[in-house]
């Protein structure tokens, strides 16, 4: 069989549905055979909206994202969607063209060290030397890129090793004599958890990305339904808890809420899920949660006590740890009559401090109301990507997840032009829901290309530009920190996006009027086909409340 | 406070609770790291190092008994570092099988050296009587020079570094440490 053709078997085996890539050079073998393969294939404009809109598929789906590119360039422009896939525990699987395996290492036509290049923002990385080997490869790559802690993995084979001929069989085991990802939570310090939590007079219960990457939204319900526990969640765990309720604080963090940033500062004991502490989550270290104890569960050990040490480390799978400590917990009996102070205060800083921003008696629109408006002319349904900057805080804020996998963003690296390509991905992963992209004016033009692809394969994305005209969150900076000298943040009146939709084949819609805006959403939501909506809003708007950088919780802003 | 059977219903104060981890151990730490023999897998070893921002003192690389797998001997100062951060984040890596701070008391290191030094007449004889003491060999000998060998521990190397250097030592190599585990366990 040509080993082009066992690529195309080991991704049917791996239950791949749909790769997003670009050929080239180096990848023409293997694009050939796509001519005959089952698998559905988008031809990306850009190689990196190809890495994006793996990654979009990915977290709406929880299954592989798949993205092609060919070597040199290809690669290179793959290394955003890498890293940002390693930040955000996304599992995709790279697969690079190389060019001829005698030209290595000459400075060949398209050639770069894409392992190279890529190996310090990958989970892992196989450069295919024998044309044998790629079977193997790639179903290790599939393997390693979505279990344990999730992430990236590249698969770069030479242009002369994917043109050879192999005797191809199913590979159904993998050997990685250094990889054992799947770790059980220990029983004992899953007791000491419960003891604690029982033994709390000011728990909170911090969740993160890791709940939504392991499917334990019921579970963590289900602990928090245990007692009355607080929960806040992070950007990346947004949807894992209801937004409402007494017992949900709000986004914790820079842009959190002042229940959510209060409660750890004040908490006796913090019980971190599928979270990893990031600066942008503990402000100043050292005077974050001064009074707390911390029980730290995440599947990769090195997360524990990297930023805060853990009292209580659990290391292992969230959706088998939660059921074990939940009962342990109810096996305890704890007296719920001990939280009573604790969710009353908590109730008067919901109260006294609730997300909330200036309005006009004019028809211009705040950047909050659009997300509000998307929320109503959604019915709160929807899968909401977005790119990154004030309308990512904002979207964060003011749309309310009600379930995971329905907020797709880019967190750890923050990367501007994810929104687009992901949406695309997210649309082709979950095709009968409604996919809508908030996207900055800024964000958008990172990856407007995509547009085309959504025109020519018919990808029903719906794109709401939150347009101020300015790279808001950077102007937000430089007004707080940098004493208005705004620099370079000016993006003026270009392009013009209804125009620019057009010409890609999209519909473009053009809204000013705060009056209508549900109602012209809701009507440009169910146009057929993707649609541009560029959305006029308040240039000069900020992002509070904020914890200014370095500072701690409860010093908050705004 | 900790109930190891578990299943009572001891209560627990949170007074009691404490973080053990993430401290720096003030001292050197000798890492014996079994890898896969796989092109690159130094690179990835030592680009993490980089990349956390961790310091290698040392490092050695060789085969083990086992064609599939190498052995990576490095020291990493546990004053700078959490030594427990730079294993955890090492054995991340998909190569690296097995990684094994070597305590310094269950473990024997040991270092190869090679000093070359600029000597003539009877400084000649004085030098080589202290390359004795050392119990280091002559290995290369030249009308104005000699090259001496020796192994050791890091500290006797340096001690005989500090001894040779007021005769006019031209150049030292020195091969970082390796080390084993004392007694039957493998390392």
């Amino acid at each position: 069989m040509r080993a082009v053709d066992a690529i195309m078997e080991c991704l049917k085996a791996e239950g791949v549905e749909v790769v997003f890539g670009l050929p080239g050079g180096a990848n023409l073998p293997t694009y050939d055979a796509f001519v005959d393969s089952e698998i559905k294939h988008i031809l990306v404009r850009h190689e990196a909206g190809g890495g994006h809109a793996a990654e979009g598929y990915a977290k709406a789906t929880g299954k592989v994202g798949v993205a092609f590119g060919t070597s040199g360039p290809g690669a290179t422009n793959l290394v955003t969607p890498i890293v940002d896939a390693m930040m955000d525990s996304v599992p995709v699987v790279f697969m690079t063209g190389q060019i001829r395996s005698d030209l290595l290492g000459t400075d060949g036509f398209q050639e770069a060290d894409t392992i190279g290049i890529t190996m310090p923002g990958v989970k892992h990385s196989f450069m295919v030397t024998d044309a044998n080997d790629i079977p193997r490869t790639i179903h290790e790559a599939f393997y390693i890129a979505r279990s344990g802690r999730p992430g990236p993995v590249v698969v770069d084979i030479p242009v002369d090793i994917s043109r050879a001929d192999i005797d191809y069989e199913p590979v159904m085991e993998v050997s990685l004599p250094g990889y054992q990802p799947n770790v059980e939570g220990n029983a004992k310090q899953i007791r000491q958890a419960a003891k604690a939590l029982a033994a709390a007079k000011r728990p909170v219960l911090y969740v993160g990305g890791g709940v939504v990457l392991g499917d334990a939204s019921e579970e963590l319900r289900a602990l928090a339904a245990s007692d009355r526990f607080p929960v806040t969640s992070t950007l990346m765990g947004l949807g894992s808890f209801p937004s409402e309720g007494p017992q949900w604080l709000g986004m914790l963090g820079m842009h959190g809420t002042r229940a959510a940033n209060y409660s750890m500062d004040q908490a006796d004991l913090i019980c971190a899920i599928g979270a990893r502490f990031d600066d942008r989550i503990t402000g100043k270290l050292d005077e974050f949660a001064p009074h707390a104890k911390f029980i730290h569960i995440d599947v990769d050990p090195a997360e524990i006590s990297k930023n805060v040490p853990a009292h209580i480390p659990i290391v292992g799978d969230v959706k088998s740890i939660l059921p074990h400590l939940t009962s342990e917990y109810r096996a305890l009996g704890a007296d719920s009559t001990r939280l009573d102070d604790w969710l009353a205060k908590i109730e008067s800083w919901k109260k006294e401090f609730p997300l909330t921003y200036t309005d006009t008696d004019d028809n211009e629109i705040r950047p909050q109301y659009m997300v509000e408006a998307v929320y109503e002319a959604t019915g709160g349904n929807a899968i909401v990507c977005s790119d990154v900057g004030q309308h990512q805080m904002w979207t964060a804020q003011y749309y309310h997840f009600p379930e995971p996998r329905r907020w797709i963003n880019s967190g750890g690296l923050g990367t501007m032009g994810f929104g687009l390509p992901a949406a695309m991905g997210a649309k082709i992963g979950c095709p009968d829901q409604d996919v809508v992209l908030i996207a900055g004016d800024g964000s958008i033009q990172m990856n407007m290309q995509e547009l085309a692809a959504c025109s020519q394969e018919g990808i029903d994305v719906k794109v709401l530009i939150m347009n101020n005209g300015c790279l808001g969150m950077v102007r937000q900076w430089q007004e707080l920190f940098w004493e208005k000298r705004y620099s370079h943040v000016d993006m003026g009146d270009y392009p013009d996006f209804v125009k620019l939709a057009e010409a890609y084949g999209a519909t473009g819609v053009r809204l000013t009027d705060k009056s209508t805006l549900v109602d012209d959403l809701r009507s440009a939501i169910a146009t057929p086909g993707p649609v541009v909506v560029d959305v006029r809003v308040t240039e000069e708007e900020n992002v509070y409340p904020m914890i200014s950088p370095g500072m701690p919780a409860r010093d908050m802003v705004g | 406070m900790m109930n190891a059977e578990g299943g009572t219903s001891e209560t627990l104060s949170l007074d009691d609770l404490h973080a053990s981890v993430g401290v720096r151990s003030g001292r050197k730490h000798v890492l014996s790291i079994l890898v896969e023999n796989k092109p690159g897998v130094l690179t990835r070893v030592a680009g993490l190092f980089t990349r956390r921002g961790f310091n290698i003192d040392t490092l050695a690389v060789g085969p083990t008994d086992d064609d599939a797998i190498s052995r990576i001997t490095l020291t990493v100062d546990g004053a700078l570092h959490p030594i427990d951060q730079v294993t955890k984040q090492l054995h991340k890596l998909v190569n690296v099988i097995k990684i094994r701070d070597l305590e310094p008391g269950d473990s024997l290191a040991r270092e190869l050296a090679l000093f070359k030094v600029t000597v003539d007449g009877p400084r000649r004889a004085e030098v080589m009587q202290i390359c004795d003491i050392f119990r280091g060999k002559v290995v290369d000998v030249s009308k104005d020079s000699v090259i001496f060998e020796v192994t050791g521990t890091t500290e006797k190397i340096t001690a005989f570094d500090e001894m040779l250097k007021p005769f006019g030592l031209v150049e030292m190599m020195r091969t970082g440490e390796i080390a084993i585990a004392r007694g039957r366990d493998e390392t």
